[in-house]
């Protein structure tokens, strides 16, 4: 395992944080002076007790917040001031799977799992092999006709990853990926992320699933009253 | 699931194998939801705006056509008006006049009103049965004009000034036909101005459309955002809904007003040989409406798709900012 997640070599951090607090309106600071870093190819869990900030960190590096104070650096460009132009083009470089899946109830799960690579601009045709061809490797083979509505919870995670996964990001962010799947699923996911992780992509598991944890040997970030540490 | 085999990777070619796809896969429907009761209400907003569009551009061609077809009859026509006048032969007179005009280049044909006709011609003002021969009643000279040579007004009227000062003079329904050419410019103008007025409200009724559907579809435009959908690219998904309703609405709109342009020119043809025939022909000539009428209508409905277009595309672009 490729368990780093300190700078290894010249090589520049997927993600880094320093020093970044952030709080809702007027509210108290959900998290507060977090520094960290992502190295590329690296795997790494974010755990924590509930509402102690995991979703919050998730939706910073996803730029869809800004930090109060502090930095937030996403493939090597700094955050609080970036065009909408290359704000696309950090997230193409992304794969998120969201803790409520948000599959789009009107796609089939063949458009829903095509969708990342629709939005490029790519043709139908040109990318249908591909899509066809994760669906079937999660096992989704039979059900990509099916809206998501009438998937199973199971289902709808493993279309959830497949959207995540089409485009091959260099980062794949995963929100409690495996929280609506009985052990066995959720470690069968699990494989397909550390698989991932072989080929090239930095990963971060949001999760407070111990078990699920135990299974590899990955740092954690440990978030705790606003506050991360890094266990190893 | 496979649960050896790597996921696919760009190092890994993949095999085509779209005989396997499902023929009944949807595999591009539109990223917003299309079918929705909003959504048909846009379309029946957009037909009854367009046909009341194409109805009033119809309407102004049609007054526009049939005061072209006025002006051209009664611009074929000139009158010479002889006035009677103490001390002075009136037949001599009529017949100078006529002899003046017959020398003029231009003129097709003339034709005097005797003074039994011109007094017949002040019969529905003064009844009949009256002796007009003390009356002072002027007779009058029509002139046909021909097309070529261009007949030569102006000098008529000088020689004429010239040969009977105060006795002949020269109509040629100038100041009739420009009263005429007003009425039919205001009626145009009204059209127009009601047509882009209808336009305007067709544009702002897509503005609180587009809105809706874009609040209602924040889930959508969030997940797009997240998998890497420029604001561009969320922009022409909506644009691309709202002209298909635009282009529905307005085809609708326009084949409506044709069928009851179609429908009234039937009508009028029915009617015409019907005692009020006279009247109805008198006022709208021939009740249809001509290629030019049809292309407006055709071209309100093409013009209010893509208002709606592009009016949502700018809805969108200003609402993601």
């Amino acid at each position: 395992m490729t368990g780093d997640s300190l700078l290894s070599g010249v090589e520049e951090p997927v993600v880094q944080f320093e020093n970044v607090g952030m709080r809702y309106g007027l509210g108290p600071e959900v998290l507060s002076d977090v520094s960290f870093q992502i190295a590329p190819r690296s795997f790494q869990f974010l755990t924590g007790p509930s509402g102690a900030g995991k979703t919050t960190l998730l939706r910073l590096i996803l730029l869809s917040v800004r930090p109060t104070r502090g930095l937030v650096t996403v493939f090597g460009e700094e955050v609080s001031d970036i065009s909408n132009e290359a704000l696309t083009g950090l997230r193409r470089r992304m794969g998120i799977v969201f803790q409520d899946f948000r599959l789009l109830d009107h796609l089939t799960t063949y458009e829903n799992v095509a969708l990342p690579l629709r939005v490029q601009g790519r043709s139908e045709t040109n990318y249908r092999a591909e899509v066809v061809e994760l669906l079937r490797w999660v096992g989704l083979g039979e059900r990509m006709h099916v809206l998501p509505p009438l998937l199973s919870g199971g289902e709808k995670q493993r279309a959830a990853i497949a959207r995540a996964l089409i485009a091959r990001p260099d980062l794949l962010l995963a929100d409690e990926p495996t929280g609506n799947v009985d052990p066995g699923l959720g470690r069968r996911l699990l494989r397909l992320f550390i698989e991932l992780n072989r080929l090239g992509t930095s990963v971060l598991i949001a999760t407070h699933d111990f078990a699920l944890m135990d299974l590899v040997d990955a740092p954690r970030l440990v978030l705790g009253q606003g506050r991360l540490q890094i266990e190893r | 699931m496979g649960q050896a085999s790597p996921p696919p990777h760009p190092s890994m070619p993949v095999a085509p194998d779209q005989e396997a796809l499902p023929a009944t896969l949807r595999r591009n429907a539109p990223l917003v939801p299309t079918d929705s009761a909003a959504s048909r209400a846009l379309a029946a907003v957009i037909a009854i705006l367009t046909f009341l569009a194409a109805l009033c551009a119809g309407a102004a061609e049609i007054v526009a056509s049939s005061a072209d077809q006025w002006q051209g009859s009664v611009a074929q026509e000139v009158t010479i008006q002889v006035r009677p006048s103490a001390g002075r032969d009136i037949d001599a007179d009529v017949a100078r006049a006529d002899a003046l005009a017959k020398a003029t280049p231009g003129i097709a044909t003339t034709r005097i009103f005797s003074k039994a006709e011109a007094e017949r011609l002040l019969e529905p003002w003064l009844g009949s049965g009256l002796d007009l021969s003390d009356l002072p009643v002027p007779r009058l000279v029509t002139l046909k004009l021909a097309d070529s040579p261009a007949p030569d007004l102006k000098g008529l009227r000088s020689a004429l000034s010239e040969a009977m000062p105060g006795v002949a003079s020269l109509d040629d329904h100038a100041l009739w036909l420009q009263r005429l050419s007003t009425m039919a410019n205001t009626f145009v103008g009204v059209g127009i101005a009601i047509v882009t007025l209808v336009l305007i409200a067709t544009g702002l009724a897509v503005v609180f459309a587009t809105r809706g559907a874009m609040a209602g579809n924040r889930e959508v435009v969030e997940v797009l955002h997240f998998v890497g959908a420029n604001d561009d690219f969320i922009a022409r998904a909506f644009q691309r809904r709202f002209f298909r309703l635009g282009l529905r609405g307005g085809v609708i709109g326009s084949c409506l007003a044709l069928a009851v342009f179609a429908l009234a020119g039937l009508l009028a043809r029915l009617w015409r040989s019907g005692p009020a025939g006279d009247e109805i022909e008198a006022l709208f000539g021939a009740f249809h409406i001509g290629w030019r009428g049809y292309a407006a209508v055709l071209l309100i409905g093409v013009i209010a798709s893509v208002v709606t277009g592009i009016v949502s595309r700018l809805t969108v672009r200003r609402f993601l900012r």
